[in-house]
């Protein structure tokens, strides 16, 4: 045990928690903790506008597994934050985010640079704690950890007053939480699991449908495991990119809105949906009454209420998707699947993913099929939202789990260039590449700065086609070409703007420059690269399922 | 795929114990406005355990949104244990307070309802009668029913507090 201020205890546990990273900005309310951050022995990385901080630790967190911490001051300094905690809520990424508030005496006056901050965030964090008493730091500090990073993770927020920061305690670090009301189950009930082995026996037309939680679980050998013993195919959402190899031959790419067609017609007509880690969302299955409409469910969810929340299932198993795995994998066998693999593989020749490539114009599907060959299927791939980011979850392959780093839910322009920065931080050897748009990378463009301070060599491809390209692709299908606040008139020359910061890029507006230039963008070591192409503006993505409908519906290239 | 057809909208009744901290109510009734629940009524207050407290609510949905209350619930962090007494035996309380002008009329209709209710008189003056009522919230309905008969000049009502019968 040892005396310290309430500053230090912060620093203290996050040291005793295993924290490399620090993202934050300060402030009035928190120069007491910044101070004592002055010492830490981890890094604390000074980023540009505190919604980079939170995309920052989330880049970190999706790549390592390990929970992302973030400081950052009071009011409108906690405020920058809210989006950025609101997109790990949706994706269930571990964050520990200290937020400095006013003075507690303060509290509710409309001091200077107040805001309500455990009030704003309540709903999108797992839990939150507003710290009074010194004396409870630790064990806030060691609950918001655990919290964080177990069961179903999620962001937690502690609101920590300066007065707070300065008062003393006699630090000693809790070893357990005692908790109550938070006991996750991980091990999934073993009759339910007998059950869902007899029913994958007895399916011939069996879908595997992987979800993120199968990448938090850690899943991915067991998966792969189950995958090549039961001989189903295997298709999984945008998060759960990576969780099978994207060259595995029994996977069938992203299903959903903008999945291929085959992994949609397989979803369409198998007899048994096996549901792993993953939550029905509405891009996922439209109309849900006519998703899956023969198949049996069965549903494996850590999270207990995600399970019969769209749809009702035959069977639930409430638990961590890699125990469950492991003991599904010692009871299944091989499934009758040759027929049906046949059937998959006629549709996967008659509709292939494509688009219209005649050589003349340059495609930004081109652009980013050259990036996955060139820079590998080891590459850490971040991608803002929008176009590009469907492009690059249909055409850029990555090898494994925890290498695919999107905003899912929340869909967050201005998410990918700062979690890109994070995941080079924890990964320094690794290619990382940040697939953006025009429209998206200006939401956050400020972060070169960071990337630029610690030559953070991160190849930032932006699909520049002069729109709002998901805005406008909708605007063109369903508001008869209206193209309303959807043309960026004014955009900055990229190139330029990186340099300005003291990064370098590229200009690439021919097909044929883009290989060269992004070879060229392999030497770059000591900072980030700009890859700015030029493409094709009026492209769209396809296949695509209305918003809402059904398969029968999907809208391949013409 | 099975959906969730709609089913009848119905009634819950769930006894809540949470960890007594600041901020819990918020959260509990913060979730049910985020996930666009119904609530009828809401009754909180500390146990014989001063670190726990009893929510007891009353909500309204079909079986997936009352499925969804409970698990939603359950997934808070301070909420401890949801009790969904429901379809249990349990007993229930309201507590009504009527205010009426004080009359001839008022007292003879009170004198007969004082046979039928658990009803206690517990201010009279020469303006106003007040009622107490402790009741089920069927009882306290009929009751509240009676009254509007002669006139309610204001009341004031809580939500059920409920325990089941078993141990």
């Amino acid at each position: 045990m040892s005396k310290m201020t309430g500053a230090q205890a912060v620093v203290e546990a996050f040291t005793k928690e295993g924290v490399e990273y620090v993202f934050g900005l300060p402030g009035g309310a928190c120069l007491p903790l910044f101070d004592a951050l002055y010492d830490a022995k981890f890094k604390v990385i000074l980023v540009r506008h505190e919604q980079g901080a939170v995309h920052m630790a989330e880049g970190y967190a999706r790549s390592t597994g390990k929970p992302g911490v973030v400081v950052v001051t009071s009011g409108p300094g906690a405020t920058n934050t809210v989006t950025g905690i609101a997109d790990a809520y949706m994706d269930s990424i571990p964050l520990v985010i200290v937020t400095a508030q006013v003075k507690s005496f303060l509290i509710g006056n409309d001091a200077f640079q107040e805001a309500d901050v455990t009030g704003i965030t309540r709903p999108i964090t797992k839990h939150n704690y507003l710290v009074k008493d010194a004396n409870d730091l630790p064990r806030v500090l060691k609950e918001a950890f655990y919290i964080a990073t177990q069961g179903r993770p999620g962001p937690v927020l502690i609101d920590f007053p300066s007065d707070v920061s300065l008062a003393t305690l006699d630090f000693n670090y809790p070893e357990t939480v005692a908790l109550r009301g938070f006991k996750p189950t991980l091990q999934g009930h073993p009759g339910q699991i007998k059950k869902a082995a007899r029913l994958i026996a007895a399916s011939k037309r069996p879908v595997i449908y992987a979800g993120g939680g199968v990448i938090t679980a850690r899943a991915s050998k067991e998966l792969i495991e189950f995958v090549e013993k039961t001989t189903a195919p295997c298709t999984t959402t945008l998060m759960g990119l990576g969780a099978v190899p994207g060259s595995h031959p029994q996977f069938m790419g992203m299903l959903g809105m903008h999945g291929t067609v085959y992994a949609n017609h397989a979803v369409n007509e198998c007899d048994l949906l096996i549901a792993l880690g993953a939550r029905f969302d509405d891009r996922v299955t439209g109309d849900v009454t006519k998703f899956a409409p023969c198949a049996k469910v069965i549903h494996v969810d850590i999270d207990p209420s995600a399970i019969s929340k769209n749809v009702k299932v035959d069977i639930p198993i409430v638990g961590d998707a890699k125990e469950i795995l492991q003991a599904l994998n010692k009871i299944v066998g091989v499934c009758d699947t040759k027929e049906w693999l046949e059937s998959i593989k006629r549709w996967r020749k008659e509709s292939p993913l494509r688009y219209r490539d005649t050589g003349d114009t340059f495609c930004p599907q081109y652009a980013i099929q050259k990036l996955s060959e060139i820079l590998g299927p080891d590459a850490l791939v971040a991608t803002d939202v929008g176009q590009h980011q469907m492009w690059a979850a249909q055409y850029y392959r990555v090898n494994g789990p925890n290498q695919f780093l999107t905003s899912g839910g929340l869909g967050t322009m201005g998410y990918g260039f700062p979690s890109a920065i994070g995941a080079q931080f924890a990964f320094p050897k690794k290619t990382v590449v940040c697939i953006s748009g025009d429209g998206s990378i200006q939401m956050n463009i400020q972060e070169m700065a960071t990337a630029v301070i610690h030559k953070l060599p991160i190849k930032l491809a932006i699909i520049n086609n002069h729109y709002l390209g998901m805005v406008r692709q909708w605007q063109e299908t369903f508001y008869n070409h209206r193209y309303s606040s959807s043309i960026l008139v004014g955009n900055p020359d990229f190139v330029k703007l990186a340099e300005a910061y003291g990064g370098v890029g590229i200009h690439v507006k021919k097909r044929e420059e883009a290989a060269k230039a992004i070879e060229w963008s392999k030497t770059i070591k000591d900072r980030p690269c700009v890859l700015d192409f030029a493409v094709r503006g009026q492209e769209n993505v396809y296949p695509m399922i209305p918003a809402g409908r059904s398969f029968n519906e999907i809208i391949d290239m013409a | 795929m099975a959906v969730h057809g709609s089913t009848p909208v119905k009634h819950c009744l769930l006894s809540v114990l949470v960890e007594n901290r600041s901020g819990v109510l918020s959260r509990v009734v913060g979730l049910f406005s985020a996930r666009g629940f119904n609530i009828d009524s809401l009754a909180v207050g500390e146990t014989a355990d001063p670190t726990v407290s009893r929510i007891t609510l009353v909500a309204r949905g079909d079986e997936r949104t009352l499925e969804q209350i409970n698990k939603q619930l359950n997934k808070l962090i301070d909420v401890i244990k949801v009790q969904d007494l429901t379809d249990q035996a349990f007993v229930d309380r309201e507590l009504m307070l009527v205010k009426l002008k004080t009359s001839a009329k008022t007292q003879e209709t009170l004198a007969e309802l004082l046979l039928k209710y658990r009803l206690t008189v517990v201010e009279e003056n020469t303006e106003c009668t007040i009622v107490e009522c402790a009741e089920t919230r069927e009882n306290t309905r009929k009751l509240f029913n009676a009254l509007k008969a002669i006139g309610i000049v204001e009341m004031a009502q809580t939500g059920a507090v409920a325990l089941s019968k078993k141990i």
